[in-house]
């Protein structure tokens, strides 16, 4: 049984059908890229899978559990996170705290000792602040702790977006254009991160990215969305050699 | 462990502060020195501190512009008055069904409105508010428009003292907890709040029954002072008057919204000397403190021991 299973999935925004009859699939482990040109209808995908949008026909299947129409909080209790195409980290917050928000979902404490402030209340504390700091330290991170995330520079935001991500303890991380504004040299570090997380967060990664390099660097398997429907699906290789993929990106021949 | 230590001593030093407070305040009173006069003014501000403070837990952490907080007021009020004077309940049990009734009316309210953004929630609030007060006008058992006259005077300078305490304590240990994250969260990215685990509606609805539950209280206190309570004392403008307040402040900071509720406080009580331009003076150091501080007297900053060690260091 795959991990995630989506079948028929439909959604379509008053006349305009964003997704249309999408079927996909994730086993454990995989680190699978969803590319497609533009207005293809690859975030609507995430957002539908993250519960910020109802689909309107298809099915969701999580680790064997449908999750479809669920609200994105009890998605992510289940084991799914991920990253915004435009960053949206908590502006106002410190960076620790933005991490810290993250591991909410398992607060070691109740409300009547938070407004009590017994000794659990403390220890409780001090087990969140650990965790994010490891978080934190994974991302080199740690001594811009206490600055806000607005004033951390565009690439440390997107780290911290995913360290943000991977606080949750998810099973599956999706990543929305992780690499969009980043130069050649930090497209490559980001690679390596991400691949280096996967095996060492024991996590499967579903990636939307418009830079090939990375795409076809880190991908196992690719799924192209052209249109809201899969048209092509397969290894880096089949992909870049894929009569339709490249028409859909470049157009049809000329006879 | 030196974490706790630190955390003690810190406790002590406080509670230490807070009793001299309370031991002068009271002195004061018992010796006459301080006169009717100022133990009105004092007993506004402290009611005003737990309205200012308890708003800007929903306004200002939350970020849900809430204006039907006289209406949570009004709710406090009469029904600690018809526990006290009308059932003849001692004053505390007053006081707890003010809590009691205001949150559940929080509630009631909160859960529909909550799922409302923005200018929708501020409408749907000022209309409870002010469906609270046409209630309250047509039901005869609390007099209607005439409201209740010749409440017992039980609001004392202990139980005053004992609820502005209560309130700030509640409210600052709830915001600086991993569920006071929770609720900044909501603030400033709803949907990416959801997506990290957060049930933001139910967080919404937490910090609207919480705050709702200390309107609820200050009514009390109010109506055990002021002798009278009726339905037009908690309009619209009285929500105002908390809401410039907390935006006075700093949307976000306990401490701007106690300093602004007893700056404004003092200044109504200044002005009385003038009352023929006693509102326009009222506004206009309302606009120029906008003008000059937009974000409001302490922004989203907290007044703090750390703060003045830094203002020491930077001294020296």
């Amino acid at each position: 049984m795959s991990l995630l299973e989506i079948q028929n999935l439909n959604k379509s925004f008053g006349g305009l059908s964003a997704v249309n009859n999408f079927n996909f699939c994730l086993e454990k482990g995989e680190l699978v890229g969803l590319i497609g040109p533009n207005g293809a209808g690859k975030t609507t995908v995430f957002n539908l899978i993250t519960g910020v949008y109802k689909p309107d026909k298809g099915s969701i299947l999580f680790n064997e559990k449908n999750v479809e129409g669920l609200p994105p909080y009890t998605i992510c209790a289940r084991g799914i996170a991920r990253t915004f195409q435009n960053i949206r980290l908590f502006n106002d917050l410190s960076v620790l705290d933005n991490v810290k928000i993250a591991a909410h979902k398992d607060v070691p404490y109740g409300l009547l000792t938070t407004i009590l402030r017994t000794p659990n209340f403390f220890k409780g504390e001090e087990v969140i602040e650990q965790q994010a700091m490891q978080y934190l330290e994974i991302f080199k991170l740690a001594d811009k702790k206490d600055e806000l995330a607005r004033n951390l520079p565009y690439g440390e935001q997107r780290r911290l977006e995913i360290a943000r991500a991977l606080a949750t303890k998810p099973i599956l991380l999706i990543l929305d254009e992780p690499a969009a504004g980043m130069n050649p040299f930090e497209t490559k570090e980001l690679m390596e991160m991400i691949e280096w997380i996967r095996s060492d967060f024991d996590l499967s990664i579903l990636l939307i990215e418009h830079d090939m390099s990375l795409v076809m660097g880190v991908c196992e398997r690719i799924y192209v969305l052209d249109y809201g429907s899969i048209i092509a699906e397969g290894l880096p290789e089949e992909i870049r050699n894929n009569k339709k993929v490249i028409e859909a990106y470049l157009g049809e021949e000329v006879e | 462990m030196q974490t706790y230590k630190n955390n003690w001593a810190k406790f002590c030093g406080e509670v230490l502060i807070l009793a001299a407070l309370f031991t002068l305040v009271q002195y004061l009173i018992t010796t006459g020195l301080l006169n009717q006069y100022y133990q009105i003014n004092l007993t506004s501000m402290c009611i005003n501190i737990i309205l200012s403070v308890s708003l800007n837990l929903i306004n200002g952490f939350t970020g849900q512009l809430s204006l039907g907080h006289a209406g949570f007021m009004a709710v406090g009020a009469y029904s600690s008055v018809i526990f006290t004077n009308m059932m003849g309940q001692p004053f505390i049990i007053g006081l707890l069904a003010a809590c009691i009734i205001s949150a559940l009316a929080g509630f009631i309210i909160g859960v529909p409105t909550l799922r409302l953004k923005g200018d929708y929630l501020a409408i749907a609030t000022l209309a409870f508010g002010e469906i609270i007060r046409v209630i309250l006008q047509n039901i005869d058992y609390v007099n209607g428009p005439a409201g209740i006259l010749g409440i017992t005077k039980m609001t004392t300078w202990p139980w005053l003292f004992g609820a502005t305490i209560l309130t700030i304590v509640v409210i600052v240990n709830l915001i600086n907890s991993s569920y006071g994250r929770a609720i900044i969260s909501v603030r400033e990215d709803e949907i990416a709040s959801e997506l990290m685990g957060i049930n933001t509606t139910a967080y919404k609805v937490l910090a609207f029954v919480i705050g709702a539950m200390f309107a609820g209280l200050a009514g009390a206190l109010y109506a055990h002072f002021f002798y009278i309570i009726k339905p037009e004392t908690f309009n619209f403008l009285k929500s105002f008057d908390i809401l410039v307040m907390v935006v006075l402040g700093g949307l976000g900071s306990t401490t701007g919204a106690i300093i602004a509720a007893v700056f404004i406080t003092a200044l109504t009580a200044v002005l009385q000397s003038f009352p023929a331009i006693r509102m326009i003076l009222y506004a206009l150091i309302l606009i120029i403190v906008m003008i000059y501080r937009p974000q409001g007297l302490m922004g989203n900053k907290e007044l703090s021991r750390q703060t003045f060690g830094k203002i020491w260091s930077g001294r020296k």
